[in-house]
């Protein structure tokens, strides 16, 4: 009904006090551009951290475990079936690593309409010769092509090619740490002692960096063929199972699910992983108190000028209460006041947040650390700018709901009276 | 009998800070339509603060009061505020005009609250009052841009906006000059005669009273002549 006359009222009041307006709005401004940067950096960096380790870890992951038989045979015989059965010194048993049924268990797995791709994985230990010392390793026989679409694998292979692996013959990718103990360049030969015994000579492809030491240091990959050949069993040998999921929550579930239906041990990322997700958390926790603090501070400056604007107009205020203006009237006056200064301050703030991000995204980040990473991490996720933009309303709302009551309290008697 | 549009009650008022004092004392006179009526009195005598009650801004009182014989005490105050809007034209000592908009927005500001009429209409009677009054040229200068004699003289249109039942002025010559004086007194009194507009005005200009229709005269918060 009186919602544009309103507005026009509002309008009028704000312009007056341009200079005003624009130092309340800037401060909004401020925060929420501050509060978009921040929380967009501060999730990049989450994001990046954790890729570091969750990009590339399986979200279910299927293997043998060495472990003894929880069922000994004592126990199933029904001669004993009534009794106590004591045993002593139980040790794990001849079990295999090697996946039973590994083909159908892929196949199996590959048809679930939850995962996006299944790899086979062989993992062996090895010593690699250098002149008289032999040095502890791991090979990692993988799928390579499966391995670099699913976890990302040639983003990590930092000279030379991940490909190359697979397309070379007896070839291997060494950990950048362990290619430097090892002196070793891209097409060097290396020499590897099997556990077995054996001794095997290795061409080096590539080198791979996962931006963690430790684990370059004592990691390599190799094609599953040449990992097989290596340990000398047949091409149906493997040992791990890596399973990628559409969505990661599921994990636990499916591991659960395939721990019964394939007979098998079976890890979900959450429980190989959890140190990730309280770390992440904590970040994401503190950006938004920043956030919101910078906001509240904003919110106490819109406060201020609204209550001298108040102080200001009490003329204005007396005059349109005395030609029929309700206490409600004014009220809405001067909570439209406060909400435009916060959405015209919020939006430039989203679009100066935008600018800020993009300035970050594009300054060189180069780290030997991570191989992939030239620029900082910026996460332009729209829900920032969605909680940004709300936040802006709200805290500007608050800011606005006190002095605007009194305004909607003055009494004009006391005003036209006290001149 | 003619139309009865302000009646008074027994209106009693005291202020209480710091101490109890009576201001107003078992006030109880009426207003009929097409009256020009003069409050008079000393400083002090609480003609104001009666003006003030007559206009509904001011609820803290004993008594009953009618405006167009509708009882007005003990009324919320969005009702009150809609009356004020819909019945009431005022006009102060100083001229109270919002500086943040144009004379001819200033005129048409209650206009719009009314919302009877569509904003080109609303525009239309505004400048139809500025004419009245003789002061159309100002309508698109900002409303403190003009002289005093010419704000007040805005003001007066701005009452007139809704067609009220009654005008109040609150010493609406009080600080102008003779001259200017004259003016707004010339328009009161053709607002009177011409157009059968009830006044109300509060004053303490003896000469200004006594060509007024009739003067009610206060003193120590009580009614002795009228």
């Amino acid at each position: 009904m009186n919602t544009k006359l309103i507005f026009g009222i509002a309008k009028s009041l704000l312009l007056a006090r341009l200079g005003q307006t624009l130092v309340a709005a800037v401060g909004v401004t401020f925060s929420i551009a501050m509060f978009i940067t921040l929380l967009s950096f501060m999730n990049g960096l989450n994001d990046l951290l954790d890729g570091l380790i969750l990009n590339r870890t399986p979200h279910v992951r299927l293997y043998n475990e060495i472990k003894p038989s929880e069922n000994q045979p004592v126990n199933e015989s029904p001669e004993y079936a009534n009794s106590y059965n004591f045993i002593s010194s139980v040790k794990s048993g001849i079990s295999r690593q090697e996946i039973y049924n590994s083909g159908p268990i892929i196949q199996a797995v590959k048809t679930d309409p939850r995962v996006v791709g299944v790899a086979p994985k062989l993992t062996t230990q090895v010593f690699f010769n250098e002149g008289t010392i032999d040095i502890t390793g791991v090979i990692n026989g993988v799928d390579v092509e499966e391995e670099m679409r699913l976890f990302n694998f040639q983003d990590y292979v930092t000279a030379g090619s991940a490909i190359d692996a697979k397309n070379v013959a007896n070839s291997i990718i060494l950990g950048k740490g362990l290619a430097d103990i090892l002196v070793a360049d891209i097409g060097d030969v290396v020499q590897v002692t099997t556990v077995e015994g054996e001794r095997f000579p290795l061409k080096v492809v590539g080198y791979f960096q996962s931006g963690i030491q430790e684990i370059d240091k004592v990691q390599s990959y190799a094609s599953i063929v040449t990992t097989q050949k290596l340990e000398g069993k047949p091409a149906n040998y493997i040992t791990d199972i890596q399973v990628k999921l559409q969505d990661l929550k599921m994990a636990p579930a499916v591991a659960q699910e395939y721990r019964q239906k394939f007979d098998i041990d079976a890890e979900d990322i959450q429980t190989a992983n959890a140190q990730f997700e309280t770390g992440s958390n904590i970040r994401t926790i503190i950006s938004y108190a920043v956030g919101v603090t910078l906001l509240v501070v904003a919110g106490f400056g819109i406060f201020n000028i609204l209550n001298m604007m108040i102080y200001e107009k009490m003329d204005s205020i007396a005059i349109l209460k005395a030609t029929g203006f309700s206490g409600r009237d004014v009220n809405r006056v001067f909570l439209l006041i406060s909400m435009s200064i916060g959405f015209f301050g919020g939006m430039v703030g989203l679009v100066f947040g935008f600018i800020f991000s993009v300035i970050i995204d594009n300054i060189p980040f180069n780290t030997a650390a991570l191989p992939t990473i030239k620029t900082y991490p910026v996460d332009y996720s729209p829900v920032f700018y969605f909680i940004g933009g709300t936040f802006s309303l709200i805290t500007t709302y608050l800011a606005g709901f006190f002095p605007a009551r009194k305004a909607s309290r003055v009494d004009p008697v006391e005003i036209i009276r006290g001149k | 009998m003619q139309d009865i549009i302000l009646e008074a009650r027994h209106i009693n008022k005291e202020f209480h800070d710091p101490v109890t004092v009576q201001v107003l004392t078992d006030i109880t006179f009426s207003v009929n339509k097409g009256e020009f009526v003069s409050v008079i009195g000393k400083s002090g005598c609480g003609k104001s603060t009666l003006l003030y009650i007559l206009s509904t801004m001011d609820t803290d009182y004993e008594g009953e009061l009618l405006i167009d014989q509708e009882l007005m005490t003990g009324r919320s105050d969005a009702e009150l505020a809609r009356v004020r809007n819909e019945k009431i034209g005022f006009v102060f000592q100083f001229h109270y005009l919002l500086n943040e908009f144009t004379v001819l927005r200033n005129v048409m500001l209650p206009g719009l609250k009314l919302n009877r009429y569509s904003e080109e209409e609303v525009e239309h009677r505004a400048m139809e009052r500025l004419k009245m009054l003789g002061i159309e040229h100002l309508a698109v200068q900002k409303a403190y841009r003009i002289s005093g004699g010419e704000k007040q003289r805005v003001a007066i249109a701005r009452a007139l906006i809704n067609d009220p039942h009654i005008i109040m002025g609150d010493e609406p010559t009080g600080n102008l000059d003779t001259k200017n004086s004259e003016h707004v007194f010339e328009i009161f009194k053709e607002l009177a005669e011409l157009h059968n507009q009830t006044l109300l005005i509060v004053t303490h200009d003896q000469s200004f009273a006594e060509r007024s229709g009739r003067i009610i005269e206060m003193e120590d918060g009580r009614i002795i002549r009228h």
